[in-house]
């Protein structure tokens, strides 16, 4: 691992108002990083989403944003963490159109197709991990 | 919690909005709330949301643009949404929201044109 330049920053979600806050350190993180103008869009609407399914079903829970360097190659990781009610059916929310609540179920497949890499863990009364990934090009 | 307040302009039979803040949740929702309710008391015949200084749409926005867009038209009023930055164009398309339903224009100059052309207002420069 070559030598990062920024300290990992996490935002707490605990409100409507920490879903801007979230994405804008991702965006600002990214900005710092390098990456276009275009990806940090991508990269802020993606914690936009992730962040409000935290609030909107586990009530709280946090977003980490780090620097990655793998191979000399930059990129941002965001890890998204709560303590919710889980999900049962990892495969059913991510279908497009899937929603239990007021948005359009844009929220889970939509973050997916903005960021590299996506990885989901849940368990059933335990809470759910989202650790998804943005390589600079 | 107190929400912010986006100021409604009105020039002639159209009313203009335009979001130059994050707007978060409570306040979008307000933002909603508050520009039907200015359609209804000034009788507008159009609207403008005007998002040039937007960087960030995500799913909940884009429905509350497609909401206010379906419920103006309910009552008659045509809405434009203008000034979308390109990345913003781009990561609704990738995000799946591409809002069909919604009358856009590059600028607010083109909305406005857009919504004097179709009021059909004397004098508005069109034939």
């Amino acid at each position: 691992m070559a030598q990062l330049r920024f300290a990992p920053k996490v935002a707490p979600i605990r409100s409507d108002l920490d879903i801007v806050i979230a994405r804008t350190l991702a965006r600002d993180t990214a900005k710092q990083l390098g990456f276009s103008a275009i990806d940090q869009a991508r990269i802020a609407t993606a914690v936009s989403e992730l962040a409000r399914n935290i609030f909107l079903y586990a009530g709280s829970g946090s977003v980490s944003v780090r620097e990655l360097d793998r191979a000399g190659r930059k990129g941002i990781e965001i890890i998204c963490e709560d303590e919710g009610p889980g999900i049962a059916d990892i495969s059913v929310v991510m279908q497009d159109g899937y929603s239990t609540s007021r948005g359009m179920g844009m929220g889970l497949p939509g973050a997916r197709r903005l960021m590299d890499e996506f990885d989901i863990r849940s368990q059933e009364g335990v809470g759910t991990t989202i650790t998804c990934r943005k390589w600079r090009h | 919690m107190e929400s912010l307040r986006i100021p409604i302009l009105k020039i002639g039979e159209i009313l203009i909005a335009s979001i130059q803040v994050a707007l978060h949740d409570a306040s979008a929702v307000q933002f909603k709330d508050d520009l039907l309710q200015k359609i209804y008391d000034t009788k507008a015949r159009g609207l403008i949301v005007d998002l040039t200084a937007v960087d960030v749409v995500d799913s909940f926005i884009g429905r509350l643009i497609s909401d206010i867009a379906a419920m103006a038209g309910l009552m008659g009023t045509r809405v434009v949404i203008t000034g979308l930055q390109p990345a913003v164009a781009i990561t609704l398309v990738e995000l799946g929201l591409e809002l069909p339903q919604v009358l856009t224009a590059l600028n607010l100059e083109k909305g406005l044109a857009m919504l004097q052309r179709q009021s059909g207002e004397p004098g508005d420069g069109t034939t």
